[in-house]
């Protein structure tokens, strides 16, 4: 992966860019010494690494703002960071930027039930905010499959999804207010308690931006009470096809699930063989889940069980008390870990319309073939959000290669069919040289003008989401 | 000027000299006035795409919202956002189309729900920009984090940035039922308490509404059954509150939501005001208000007020009566007594939301008012440093609706 050269100037002034640094925040909050800031040289995307200049952890908007306007003022890139979870290296450091991460700011500034918000610091992991409010019913929506971790800073920077977004949408429904600080330390509200901002939509351009536009430190965040209940149905099939024609059936005849999640067939038998969740041996399966009260889950499950039974599924099992349920789920939620047990993979996150799901599945069939890769599939079907789990053997020269080139082969495909290069995980360094794929140069001019607006001399996480070569002028002026 | 093709439309933006008045079906003059050579949108028109099992439909921006219910109505879906129509409260005429809703971001009673504004289904859109340069974002996909989500960026800018071509829309199943409960005789402070009860509770309420005249208003829809249940879970939840009665049948239920979606009860009012605010901030916000008409005879009974989105959305209704008096807070300022009245009422409810959040918009007033004010909240300074910079990027000559937004 191709990164800029980092500015010799920039380099040469290391010594007096972490004594400014210090003279703003509390010593222990910069860090330089190179066998620590050797923890800020990946994301959860580790095929990539770069030890940054420094690290800082500021612990309060104002410290943020300090700490930006030395960088801005020194011309050093700067590469903010939640938890670091990405999986498409929207935090990886170049060797002349500083890594800001916000894992001090954590606090809960503000819980409000009467208006169903919840205000925090954006260094607070995602599944603490629904934790913070669960006592009192309720939760926060989306719900990333790395939520113990993840940041919410991270999750606005990324729009983050989750298994739960088919019903109550991705961050960007989700998100009611933010404090940024630009750049140039300049600190901006936007929104707040109100249900609409005003004005022309900042936030929806914020949510989403990876941390190109501006550090958010503190967000308002809409909760929502928890439901009566939810219950899961497992179903199997022989075959994709059918399995895509049921997701589609079961969208069209007006139950919304909660979720609508897809398995194939190798993804089945490595999170079986992992978790022992009693799945069924077949081609494809979904889990399906429905909230409300007993009776009205009943209701909707009736239908969905009668659409299941028209396709003739292998396998038609409904969970029966929270037990089941857990076990249903249990295989699916494991899933990442269990193909991370048998081999390297690469995950993917490209959206296709839900009506072309059985075509990509078997063109990614094919392509598996011609490529010698095996292919996992797990995904958000009611959205189209796939997650094809590409298997690699990482200390075999040249895998890692083909993978990727695999994977640019598949996005593509996504694109094709009328989809997306990336539904939840952002395009980060790792999609970033395909942009050109799903975009024309005008389509990107139009984005990159936006930053021009926000951070003039791209500073902020510089090298990430276009094409190098289309901000090549916009980085060097 | 009415192009009929994007590339048309690019052609006008680009050879214009002129500011450009850009307008759908004309049912909703919102904001600044605008003196420009008016360019008509409604000839970019058609559903291109609708796929039933993907839940999404793709439309030029002309298309007028009629054709696209009908077509949403044969497959038993609808809008989630279930857009205001202005032509009532506004007294205008015309067809409101696609990209009119989409480029005001109206949004109406279900925005109180998980997923419920327009710019929530807005999956992509095609723009002109100022330069007269087409430009594509976003896609026809529910989840797409491709880039900047400029298509949530050209919802609610008025045509400001960029005059939309084309719109893909995420739709969903309509309900099977619906049923109202209305809980009577609520002064605005209970009425905001009974909502958030509503709101806070696990029975889905899709739209939560004030009129003191009537009452709260709650809306359940979903399954039969379910609609049943759930009504009357809400009932029990509410009589602390008062007795509310269930209209449970479903052209009833929607005729009442379909009222309070396009505000008809301010219809005969001079000036109506726009403000988003958190909810809870309802009662303090009538009672100061009500201040600006305290006459040397009496305190007057206040504005009318209506009240959406469980007292978030709030629609604040003078009728001439009402601004002669506002006026007379101010009886050093110039104009007629009718304009003076709702610029005083517009800047008080603005300033009201700078301090307390939110932000007022006027919706309706006579032109002479459109262009004495500041039609939309003004913006503190480094927000409207972004605005500005925003505005000179997609529309470096300043034509396409200028100071629409001002």
């Amino acid at each position: 992966m191709e990164m800029p050269t980092p500015n010799p100037a920039v380099l040469s002034r290391r010594g007096r860019i972490v004594a400014r640094l210090r003279e703003v925040l509390p010593a222990d909050a910069v860090i330089d010494d190179p066998t620590e800031t050797r923890a800020y040289e990946c994301d959860g995307l580790t095929a990539y690494r770069c030890a940054p200049l420094a690290a800082v952890l500021p612990a309060s908007t104002a410290e943020v703002a300090a700490a930006l306007k030395i960088c801005h003022d020194e011309g050093v890139p700067v590469v903010p960071r939640g938890s670091g979870t990405s999986l498409a290296g929207g935090a990886l450091p170049t060797a002349d930027s500083v890594i800001l991460g916000v894992a001090r700011l954590r606090d809960v500034l503000e819980t409000d039930y009467d208006n169903r918000f919840i205000r925090v610091q954006t260094g607070r992991t995602n599944l603490s905010v629904t934790g913070a409010v669960e006592a009192d019913g309720f939760f926060y929506a989306p719900d990333p499959s790395s939520q113990l971790a993840c940041a919410i800073a991270g999750n606005i920077a990324m729009n983050s999804g989750g298994a739960h977004c088919l019903k109550y949408g991705v961050t960007t429904n989700n998100l009611l207010g933010v404090t940024m600080v630009q750049m140039d330390g300049t600190i901006v509200e936007i929104g707040g308690a109100h249900m609409d901002a005003g004005g022309l939509d900042l936030l929806g351009l914020i949510c989403g931006s990876e941390g190109q536009l501006g550090v958010v430190t503190e967000a308002t965040l809409r909760i929502l009470p928890k439901p009566e209940g939810a219950r899961p149905v497992l179903m199997g099939y022989d075959s994709n096809e059918v399995a895509g024609q049921v997701v589609s059936d079961i969208i069209k005849a007006g139950v919304l699930p909660v979720a609508i999640e897809f398995m194939d067939r190798p993804c089945i038998r490595a999170c079986e063989a992992f978790a022992k969740a009693g799945y069924p041996d077949c081609e494809a399966l979904l889990i399906v889940e429905v909230e409300g009260s007993p009776d009205e889950i009943d209701e909707q499950l009736g239908l969905i069980k009668q659409i299941a039974r028209r396709h003739n599924p292998v396998e038609l099992r409904e969970a029966k008390d929270a037990d089941e349920a857990g076990r249903i789920w249990l295989g699916r939620k494991s899933a990442f870990g269990a193909m991370g047990q048998i081999n390297d993979y690469m995950c993917l996150d490209g959206t296709i319309p839900v009506s072309e799901l059985p075509r990509v599945l078997r063109r990614i069939g094919e392509m598996s073939k011609d490529y010698g890769l095996d292919v996992a599939n797990v995904f958000h079907a009611g959205d189209g959000n796939m997650h094809p789990l590409i298997l690699f053997d990482a200390n075999k020269p040249g895998d890692l290669e083909l993978c990727e080139a695999m994977g640019a082969d598949i996005l593509k495909l996504c694109v094709e069919v009328g989809g997306c290069l990336t539904g939840e995980h952002g395009v980060g360094i790792e999609k970033r040289d395909l942009m050109t794929v799903q975009f024309a140069p005008a389509d990107l001019e139009a984005q990159m003008r936006v930053k021009d607006v926000f951070d003039p001399d791209w500073l902020l996480n510089p090298a990430k989401v276009f094409p190098l070569a289309a901000s090549a002028g916009r980085r060097a002026a | 000027m009415r192009p009929e093709s994007e590339e048309q439309l690019a052609e006008v933006v680009r050879d214009t000299t002129r500011p450009l008045h850009i307008q759908g079906g004309g049912t909703r003059p919102v904001g600044r006035v605008v003196d420009g050579d008016v360019l008509n949108a409604s000839g970019l028109s058609g559903i291109s795409v609708y796929e039933p099992g993907a839940l999404t439909l793709v439309a030029a921006a002309g298309t007028p919202m009629a054709e696209i219910n009908a077509a949403l109505e044969t497959e038993h879906q609808m809008l989630s956002f279930e857009p205001m129509d202005h032509r009532a409260l506004l007294g205008t005429s015309g067809t409101p189309t696609l990209g009119g809703v989409v480029a005001g971001n109206v949004s109406g009673p279900r925005r109180v729900s998980a997923v419920g504004a327009c710019r929530d289904s807005v999956l992509g859109v095609r723009f002109v920009d100022g330069s007269g340069q087409v430009v594509k974002n976003g896609g026809r996909v529910m989840k797409n984090v491709t880039g900047y989500d400029l298509s949530k960026l050209m919802c609610g800018a008025y045509g400001t940035l960029g005059v939309l071509s084309e719109v893909a829309l995420k739709v969903l199943p309509r309900p099977d039922a619906e049923a109202t409960l209305t809980v009577p005789g609520l002064n605005e402070a209970q009425a905001v308490a009974a909502m958030a009860a509503a709101l806070k509770s696990p029975f889905e309420v899709t739209g939560a509404a004030y009129d003191p005249a009537v009452g709260v208003q709650l809306r359940v829809e979903g399954l039969s059954a379910s609609v049943t249940y759930r009504a009357g879970k809400l009932q029990a939840l509410m009589a602390p509150f008062g007795a509310a009665g269930i209209t449970d049948d479903k052209a009833a239920s929607a005729a009442i939501w379909r009222a309070i979606r396009d505000v008809e009860g301010l219809k005969d009012h001079a000036v109506v005001v726009r403000l988003s605010i958190k909810p809870s901030a309802l009662p303090e916000l009538m009672s100061s208000a009500a201040n600006l008409l305290f006459d040397q005879h009496s305190k007057a009974a206040g504005f009318d007020v209506l009240a959406d989105w469980g007292g978030g959305l709030v629609w604040f209704g003078a009728s001439a009566r009402q601004l002669e008096i506002c006026a007379g807070v101010m009886p050093d300022r110039d104009g007629p007594a009718g304009d003076v009245g709702g610029q005083i009422l517009l800047e008080y409810l603005q300033s009201y939301c700078e301090m307390e959040g939110g932000h007022a918009t006027l919706i309706k007033g006579p032109e002479s008012l459109r262009r004495t004010v500041h039609a939309f909240q003004p913006e503190a300074a480094p927000v409207a440093a972004l605005t500005t910079g925003l505005r000179k990027r997609f529309d470096p000559r300043g034509i396409l609706n200028p100071g629409l937004m001002e």
